[in-house]
């Protein structure tokens, strides 16, 4: 088990490798350090010198590869490439354009992040599911038909829709709770309420339809028959023995998300002012400030491989037909 | 004179490609069977006819051209305008050009905001003016609703006209044609298409159906355009979707080994990183680019349209993975199969082969993905302009629309008129893709085939 969990690291290995190239491909090879700092100051009225101390500042005086001013192993970690991407890796993401460091605001930010996107996935997963099963059970009903309807209603609807008529009727109309800010503690739930009830809402849609089709999947299946043939209620079929089966594709489908819960969610937490990780990064995009998305890129990206690793080993433990080797 | 963006003349080079598709599907029944399953849908058929109505005003507004100026002196040169418009710009002049000062609701004759006015005795006093264009005819307001009743009256009967026409002509020449199509749900669906149309059509001849937004613009007009923005991202991608996916995933699937861990990491690699970011930033990196070289883009709307193209290129960029992943699995299959390798002992080239055999059988796949992607990137399209990296600020868009009036929120009364055009229009669009979507994969897909009758049997 050990051997397999170490072995399923090392695969991601080369993986990260690749994307920290993408990255750097896409933040230094595009566009020169020149372009950004001209992007930074202003394109017009930019003096060589106001250039240079700008990327002086940031270090993005460097070559990007190979500095070949330097000695022995400086040559290559002297560069661009050493210092703002293979750092990465040391979780060393450097500062961002307020020079403030990213690693602390990344550490102090995300709790926020998952008080909003761990009820929401536990949240949503309950209600999917309940949903799910209802129209399963009655299926081919007009229950079931308006049950589809609805979801493909609920799906075709934009997230900030269900923000913002959120926000208005609960928040602006019925007063119930805050319409956006954030406080630590026990406060936070007054917070949260409205933004995890849209969360689920705003997801019911597709993941129910999705759901739906897994549990009529398994009903189809040769064991659903032999028990409705043995004299079960449709109710302990659908309980007992569909209820479980469908349960395991549902849950190794969602493994892959729970890593990514610390990255929160990039709409609803600035829509609402929640201080986690989905609006730092909203705040960095539009302040073009690209330290600060780099390394979101990079966390992103080694959560969802964390999560790919963790799916693996859900697979092994659930199914025992899977085996180690 | 005829002026066409770059994203112009993709459109129509995709419209050209589609109706190839279609003649290549009627003639080949393996295809025209599936399609033939996908119109006897009812649903299908009625979201058809509302996706027809907009890929008509998205056409129209792929037609650009810069007006002639008025000639400075007879005889002398014509000069164009460096203003670029389209033939829907053309259509909808009226609607374009009578601005309001600034925000007024749906149908009023009045602004939304005090200002000072003249009173007729010389006076001023705080009140709310009479708008410029909306419901200026009126000599009393107080007729107002009569006026709109006799206005909306006229329209749904030109409608009616309309309608009943469509579906005869429709009943000797389609109906005939295509006997087995679901026709009862598509001319219901002209029907509302029709009320609605010419009621609005009607109704905007003399006031702002849905009201004006900030600047004064009208809203109706903002939605009609943002269609346009929502069709070319929803299907320019597949230009760069399609090839990235097919091709990847085909060639991983077919030549495996070597060919297959070489697709397999690039995909995994691009898959792992979160899309939202990766688009992001790359489209900050195109930002970046945009704004350093000026001299590329000499018209905002040349700017504008290289925004929306690379927009929809990263989109594709990201988004073949998936299918690239779908395709490979398929192309695993088939390759193994008793006439693939009977071609191979006949000595048919790889390329014969995966032309012949490899791709037609995964056809249905990828029809099946890109009209399923098409409504998750138009919600995407609006999602991205909020934040910042979707459209360009001068586009008219669902996403810019919806960012424009969510700072509008907070006042009392709301301005909810522009938060409800888009939400309509983009509900209306985004319901009918679904819907016709779940008709293709119905009709494309054996499994749900069998899994149907199965269901039927128990």
């Amino acid at each position: 088990m050990l051997a397999y969990i170490v072995r399923r690291s090392l695969y991601a290995i080369p993986i990260l490798i690749g994307i920290n190239l993408v990255t750097f491909a896409l933040f230094f090879l595009v566009n020169t350090p020149d372009d950004m700092a001209r992007m930074q100051l202003g394109v017009k009225r930019v003096t060589p010198e106001a250039i240079e101390k700008w990327k002086a500042q940031r270090g993005y005086d460097r070559p990007l590869l190979w500095n070949a001013a330097a000695t022995a192993t400086n040559k290559f970690t002297d560069t661009i490439f050493f210092e703002k991407s293979v750092r990465l890796f040391a979780l060393d993401f450097g500062r961002a354009e307020d020079n403030r460091d990213i690693a602390r605001e990344i550490r102090t930010r995300m709790w926020p992040s998952l008080a909003l996107a761990l009820p929401v996935f536990l949240v949503g997963l309950a209600v999917n599911i309940s949903f799910a099963l209802g129209m399963a059970y009655f299926r081919a009903s007009v229950i079931d038909l308006w049950g589809v309807v609805v979801c493909v209603i609920l799906m075709s609807i934009s997230t900030l829709f269900y923000i913002i008529g959120g926000q208005y009727l609960i928040s602006k109309l019925w007063r119930l709770v805050p319409i956006s800010g954030y406080a630590g503690g026990i406060d936070a739930v007054r917070f949260l309420i409205l933004p995890v009830i849209i969360g689920v809402v705003g997801a019911l849609g597709a993941g129910a339809r999705l759901y739906r089709t897994l549990f009529l999947e398994e009903m189809a299946k040769d064991y659903v028959r032999t028990a409705r043939a043995k004299g079960l209620a449709e109710r302990v079929v659908l309980f007992r023995h569909v209820l479980k089966n469908a349960l395991i594709p549902i849950l190794t489908g969602v493994v892959v998300v729970i890593p990514s819960l610390f990255l929160g969610s990039l709409i609803t937490e600035s829509f609402f002012g929640i201080p986690g990780l989905g609006s730092y990064t909203i705040d960095a995009i539009q302040a073009q400030d690209f330290a600060v998305v780099r390394a979101m890129v990079f966390i992103g990206s080694v959560l969802y491989i964390v999560g790919l690793v963790l799916t693996d080993l859900s697979y092994t433990l659930v199914d025992p037909r899977v085996r180690f080797d | 004179m005829l002026f066409l963006l770059p994203s112009d003349v993709l459109v129509w080079l995709l419209v050209v490609a589609v109706a190839a598709f279609a003649l290549y599907c009627s003639r080949r029944p393996h295809l025209a069977a599936p399609w033939a399953r996908v119109f006897r849908n009812r649903a299908a058929m009625a979201a058809a006819v509302f996706l027809s109505a907009y890929l008509l005003v998205g056409l129209l507004d792929s037609l650009h051209y810069r007006p002639t100026l008025p000639a400075a002196a007879p005889g002398a040169a014509t000069v164009y305008s460096v203003e670029v418009r389209s033939l829907l710009d053309r259509l909808l002049t009226p609607l374009r050009t009578r601005l309001e000062k600034t925000y007024s609701a749906p149908l009023a004759t009045r602004l939304f905001q005090k200002e000072l006015v003249q009173s007729p005795d010389g006076g001023a006093r705080r009140d709310f003016p009479r708008l410029r264009y909306g419901g200026a005819q009126l000599a009393r307001e107080s007729e107002r609703g009569r006026d709109l009743a006799q206005r909306a009256l006229a329209g749904a009967a030109a409608a009616l006209l309309v309608w009943l026409l469509a579906v005869a002509v429709g009943r000797r020449t389609l109906a005939r044609r295509w006997p087995g199509a679901a026709w009862g749900a598509a001319a219901a669906a002209l029907g509302v298409l029709l009320a609605v149309a010419g009621i609005a059509a009607a109704l905007a001849t003399a006031y702002h159906v849905l009201g004006t937004d900030r600047v004064g613009n009208d809203v109706l007009y903002q939605a009609l355009k943002s269609i346009r923005t929502s069709l070319v991202i929803g299907t320019l991608t597949t230009l760069v979707l399609l090839p990235l996916g097919v091709g990847a995933g085909i060639a991983a699937g077919y030549f495996k080994h070597r060919v297959d861990d070489a697709v397999q990491y690039v995909y995994t690699t691009l898959s792992s990183i979160p899309a939202v970011l990766l688009i992001a930033a790359s489209v900050l990196m195109v930002q970046v680019y945009v704004d350093t070289h000026p001299e590329l883009f000499p018209t905002s709307a040349q700017r504008a349209d290289f925004r929306l193209l690379s927009l929809c290129a990263i989109l594709g960029a990201v988004g073949w993975t998936s299918l690239a992943r779908l395709l490979r699995g398929e192309a695993l299959k088939l390759s193994e199969l008793d006439y693939v390798q009977a071609a191979h002992a006949f000595g048919v080239s790889h390329l014969r082969v995966l032309a012949r055999h490899i791709l037609p059988n995964v056809a249905h796949i990828v029809v099946i993905t890109l009209v399923l992607e098409f409504s998750s990137l138009v919600l995407a399209e609006a999602v991205l302009s909020y934040i910042g990296v979707g459209v360009d600020p001068s586009t008219i868009s669902f996403g810019t629309m919806i960012n424009a009036a969510r700072l509008e929120m907070a006042r009392e009364p709301m301005v909810w008129w522009s938060l409800a055009a888009a939400f309509l229009f983009m509900l209306a669009l985004v319901l009918a893709a679904n819907l016709f979507a779940d008709a293709v994969r119905d009709g494309f897909d054996p499994r749900v085939r069998v899994g149907a009758a199965r269901e039927a049997a128990a």
